[in-house]
């Protein structure tokens, strides 16, 4: 199967998960949304990898999953610590500061 | 048929002939100013994990104060050396520059965060809970506000001293973003930094429903920026087949030796090119807080804790600028005919839309936020200047701006009320009269934002709208002119309600600071006024350090 076809798929994954952080209202929603995105850059950095025949890529995926790891260390505690404050996960109802 | 005979014999070749793997040669020194500050920031974890509460904070303010200042030593220990101009190159195997700009702007940064952490180790701007002095921090991060657990902690005298260790590693991240030489090496150090920041958001002591929240939009929208700052990376991967800034700039350049015919579908595409610059080029506006990538900085700026917004709002300003910089000037130089209409677009709307959004603000740090919009436009137009004298223009107003911002916030930290700052325009009425010295300061930091002749402000306003013009950017200057006339207005505005109107009868009170927050003001207003009146010292500094290697 020709590779440039996972690059689609990347180019997909991307904006269904942009797409995504833009329409839900759920922080954790968004938060996997992000995830998705990154995920998507990983399938395009080993594409590209494949394509190019050098290893670059496939190395840079793994700091983007170590990343992405630290990045949900981080996320979870701040979404979980305004969740026990108002017992609500919807950025909507985050509203206190305002122009 | 031959691309996959190529990627197999990356396997194949190996079994063959096992081959040891050279080790990377990391020149240890030359990074030592990164190191020595990411290495206190694992002594800091190491003290919050062993050393008893009550001597914390003692041994957190003096560990954080000697790396950063060890790390500036270091940072001038290689100035010194020759690597700002002459020595100059790409450290640990082309991933860190060590260059005139990366070297300036570290040196900055060090500055900028030492006097930073003087502002976070305040203790006696709030009235000791239960007998003990208190910070700008939260007693316990997780606990609920207003919860059992939170009315416990603070009986207890419990202190996050953890925010000294998270600024040492976001400090660590910052000072790797303006040096990095491959995008790896970006994405990581933009990370590396973001992330303590979320977390440094979260912690004020006082409003804190409001701090979770700043934090909870800061981190969503920041990982959303820099999930489009990565796909950009992946694009510009696939366009050049490396990451590294010299590589991918060989291949805008057209100066590449051919590479295999089956590549040439994606190798020099540039529809990979545009897309994937344009996305990394959003990322980092992102991150300086440039229209139409600004909608997260007033919100932050007012929701996190005033010592964060100084320390954010001067160092992150002056690592994002620095990355930005040599993204353009160094991997994208053969492109600069596409990128510079946008630019150009960006910094008048930028210019333009902090300056008159700013004019309806209320509140302090939201007004404050709305002027670093703004600021931000300013160094846009040395950006797009594309000429030595734009980059240095840019350092030396990246180096005069952090200073006052950072004083300016610490005299938001001063003035209170009974719930904590207050940060509400009115209630600053009349505080020239009760409380002069105090006003008079934050007038000096905001005639220096307006730009007024004797203060820095004026002197890197001039450096950048000079480049500007120099560079063929005309309209930005005159546009810059006018938004700078009308930030004026505001500023301006402040200290005429500071001055000529009325106090209050319920009005804030000033808080009589610690040394560590008088040092930290009259540093930044002595940095102020010098940069203002004699800035040829600083100018020709920026000038030596102002060129990138390759």
């Amino acid at each position: 199967m020709n590779p440039v076809n996972y690059l689609y798929l990347a180019a997909l994954l991307f904006t269904i998960g942009a797409a995504g952080v833009l329409i839900r209202r759920n922080a954790i929603v968004i938060f996997m949304c992000v995830e998705l995105m990154l995920n998507a850059c990983n399938l395009a950095f080993v594409t590209f990898a494949r394509l190019h025949g050098n290893l670059d890529g496939q190395i840079i995926a793994f700091f983007t999953m170590v990343v992405a790891a630290a990045e949900v260390v981080v996320g979870l505690a701040i979404i979980v610590t305004i969740f026990r404050s108002r017992h609500s996960a919807s950025v909507d109802d985050a509203g206190l500061l305002k122009l | 048929m031959s691309h996959a005979a190529s990627v197999h014999s990356l396997w194949t070749m190996s079994a063959d002939a096992p081959q040891k793997i050279p080790a990377p040669h990391i020149e240890y020194a030359q990074l030592s100013p990164t190191l020595i500050v990411l290495g206190a920031a694992v002594l800091g974890i190491l003290v919050e994990a062993f050393l008893p509460r009550r001597s914390r904070h003692p041994v957190q303010l003096l560990l954080t104060c000697v790396a950063l200042a060890a790390a500036f030593a270091a940072v001038v220990a290689l100035a010194a050396g020759g690597y700002g101009t002459g020595k100059a190159h790409a450290a640990a195997m082309g991933a860190v520059a060590v260059d005139g700009p990366a070297l300036f702007l570290q040196g900055t940064i060090l500055l900028v965060s030492l006097v930073a952490v003087f502002t976070f180790a305040e203790r006696r701007l709030d009235p000791a809970a239960h007998g003990r002095p208190v910070d700008s921090f939260a007693a316990q991060g997780a606990a609920v506000p207003g919860g059992r657990a939170e009315q416990d902690a603070v009986r207890a005298g419990f202190t996050t001293t953890e925010v000294f260790p998270l600024l040492l590693f976001a400090v660590g991240g910052m000072l790797v973003f303006p040096a990095a030489d491959d995008l790896l090496t970006l994405f990581v150090a933009l990370e590396v930094f973001s992330l303590p920041l979320y977390v440094l958001c979260a912690l004020a002591r006082r409003k804190r429903l409001l701090s979770q929240e700043s934090a909870v939009k800061y981190f969503l929208l920041g990982a959303f920026s820099s999930a489009f700052l990565l796909f950009g990376v992946a694009l510009l991967y696939g366009y050049a087949g490396t990451v590294t800034y010299s590589g991918i700039a060989d291949v805008v350049g057209g100066n590449v030796r051919m590479l295999d015919p089956v590549l040439a579908g994606t190798t020099g595409n540039d529809a990979l090119l545009l897309i994937g610059g344009a996305l990394v080029l959003m990322g980092l506006l992102f991150k300086v807080g440039a229209v139409p990538f600004h909608m997260w900085t007033p919100d932050v700026y007012q929701g996190a804790p005033t010592p964060v917004t100084g320390f954010m709002a001067a160092a992150t300003k002056v690592a994002g600028f620095g990355a930005l910089l040599r993204l353009l000037y160094v991997v994208l130089p053969g492109l600069r005919w596409d990128w510079r209409p946008v630019m150009w677009g960006v910094a008048i709307v930028t210019m333009l839309v902090g300056a008159i959004v700013a004019v309806t603000q209320t509140d302090v740090k939201r007004l404050l936020a709305y002027s670093s919009i703004a600021h931000a436009g300013f160094i846009l137009a040395g950006v797009v200047a594309t000429s030595p004298d734009g980059v240095s223009s840019v350092l030396f107003y990246l180096g005069a701006y952090s200073f006052v911002t950072l004083g300016a916030f610490s005299v938001v930290t001063l003035v209170r009320d009974a719930g904590g700052e207050a940060t509400h325009l009115s209630k600053w009425a009349g505080l020239g009269r009760r409380s002069p010295l105090t006003a008079a300061t934050f007038a000096v930091f905001l005639l220096a934002f307006a730009g007024i002749p004797l203060t820095s402000g004026f002197a890197g306003k001039f450096a950048v709208f000079k480049a500007a013009a120099q560079g063929g950017a005309g309209p930005l200057v005159i546009v810059g002119v006018v938004s700078s006339a009308i930030a004026a207005f505001f500023y301006v505005r402040v200290i005429v309600l500071m001055f000529f109107s009325e106090p209050k009868e319920d009005g804030p009170t000033v808080a009589v600071p610690s040394p560590l927050t008088s040092s930290a003001i009259a540093i930044g207003v002595a940095v102020t006024l010098v940069l203002g009146v004699a800035p040829q010292y600083f100018l020709d500094l920026a000038g030596q350090a102002g060129v990138f290697v390759r």
